[in-house]
């Protein structure tokens, strides 16, 4: 059986709502940690943590250089920092170029955790105005890991779903309100 | 298809070998070259050896190690490639603000300030110091120290000429780091090029050292070593931290990165934040 050890999530600067919906669906004994990376301006101070912290029951907190990985919190990138999973442990951030103009990029993050986690990594990649993370599904998908992608028709801008349906095989394509549940159910073992 | 087996008889995983091939990679560049990345953090080096190996039209880590040994030109492209660091001009601004703020007035009482900044890379950060003790009458009575690992940064450093599109973003973060007069005094643009004005240049001195390797060179009233550890193991850090609590005057303050701390470290003590929440320590110990 597949097990699912680590949940990330990317999203661009629009996908706000999608990320608050998606966590409020989240229960606080979520049994691994989940890393999110949503394209922000550089200038934007930490209110996406307490906008996040204000809809879920899970700790939140904005990743630093090698933060530990912990089950049941919410680790969020930091604006105009790339967010990597270094290993099974812990985060690393980076200061290298922006990856399709962004840091942090969602491909960074999936990349890194597809290399860390393998087959246990869940990658979902919701609403969005670039193809940032199309890259990134595909290589959690080269890696045995699993892709969910939120359904382009329901999404406030498909760019950035579609651009994931299109490269690579993703498992799930559903609705924003379906995504909770599906992966708790990936997270406890009853789907795979 | 044919499946590669390992001694075991088990199929071989081809992300074991990559590891395989990245640590032989770094040994040998370690001994033939004497540039010790060993205790780089892997996830990133593993990411700019990727970039490497496509400019390179490489598919392999072993392919790169191949081509690094025997080709000069080769290994210059490597070093480039793996060990610049991208800044900006006063990144971070609310940084160079607290700067001014609060450890500006601790530095007035010296009669000689020699300054340490680590990693200089393209000179970003030298420069924006040069300007901010400029503004606060101390950079005459200033030594700026900037130093990386690459040579070929350096002379790029020492040339202070930047692209002419970064200076929309470097004069914004100017004015929000405090900058009390017109960023464009402060460069001369010639095309798509601007050229920082020379006089920024007269106590900049850009030097080679080695964070991971080289050793203490002199007694620093600030060290500034900002989103340069990140690249480093927690073994690496520490190590670069031992060296510059020893390069560092007692009350001597170091700056670091926005997403940096001293959290953990055996010299988490030794140190005090000039203020809660912003990354500027002071020797206390």
């Amino acid at each position: 059986m597949m097990r699912t050890e680590l949940i990330a999530i990317g999203t661009s600067l629009g996908g706000l709502n999608a990320l608050l919906s998606v966590v409020r669906q989240l229960p606080r004994d979520l049994s691994v940690p989940l890393v999110i990376v949503q394209h922000r301006g550089v200038s934007q101070d930490t209110s996406l943590v307490d906008l996040l912290q204000q809809n879920t029951a899970l700790a939140v907190i904005e990743a630093e250089d090698k933060t530990p990985l912990k089950p049941g919190v919410v680790f969020v990138a930091p604006p105009d920092y790339h967010l990597l999973v270094e290993d099974r442990q812990s985060l690393a951030l980076s200061t290298d170029a922006p990856v399709r103009s962004a840091r942090p990029s969602i491909d960074v993050l999936f990349e890194s955790a597809a290399d860390a986690y393998g087959d246990a990594v869940v990658a979902v990649l919701l609403t969005g105005a670039s193809a940032d993370g199309a890259a990134g599904l595909a290589r959690v998908k080269l890696r045995g890991g699993r892709a969910i992608v939120q359904d382009p028709a329901t999404a406030e801008c498909a760019t950035m779903p579609a651009a994931g349906i299109a490269a690579t095989a993703v498992d799930y394509v559903l609705p924003l309100e379906r995504i909770g549940e599906h992966l708790l159910s990936l997270v406890d073992g009853t789907r795979v | 298809m044919a499946v590669s087996v390992n001694r075991r008889g088990a199929p071989a995983d081809p992300e074991s070998v990559e590891a395989l091939e990245l640590e032989l990679l770094l040994e040998a560049i370690y001994r033939h070259y004497g540039y010790d990345f060993r205790g780089y953090a892997r996830t990133s080096i593993r990411r700019r050896i990727a970039k490497v190996m496509r400019d390179e039209q490489l598919s392999t880590i072993s392919g790169l190690q191949d081509r690094v040994l025997h080709d000069a030109s080769a290994w210059d492209r490597f070093l480039q490639g793996i060990s610049v660091n991208v800044s900006a001009m006063f990144r971070d601004p609310h940084f160079f603000l607290a700067f001014r703020r609060l450890a500006i007035p601790l530095l007035r009482t010296y009669p000689f300030l020699r300054i340490w900044q680590a990693g200089c890379s393209l000179g970003e950060e030298a420069y924006s110091l040069a300007i901010l003790l400029e503004e606060e009458g101390l950079y005459d009575r200033s030594l700026i120290y900037a130093t990386d690992i690459n040579e070929g940064t350096l002379r790029q450093a020492r040339e202070a000429i930047f692209p002419a599109d970064l200076m929309q973003k470097y004069t914004q973060n100017y004015l929000l780091s405090g900058g009390r007069r017109s960023f464009s005094e402060y460069y001369t643009a010639r095309y798509e090029y601007a050229v920082m004005r020379p006089s920024l240049k007269r106590n900049i001195v850009f030097s080679q050292h080695n964070l991971v390797s080289d050793g203490a060179f002199n007694e620093f009233n600030v060290i500034m070593c900002r989103n340069v550890m990140i690249y480093f193991n927690r073994e690496l850090q520490e190590r670069t931290h031992a060296l510059f609590y020893s390069s560092l005057a007692t009350f001597g303050i170091l700056g670091l990165g926005a997403k940096e701390s001293l959290r953990l470290l055996p010299q988490e003590s030794l140190y005090e934040p000039l203020e809660t929440g912003e990354k500027l320590y002071r020797r206390i110990a």
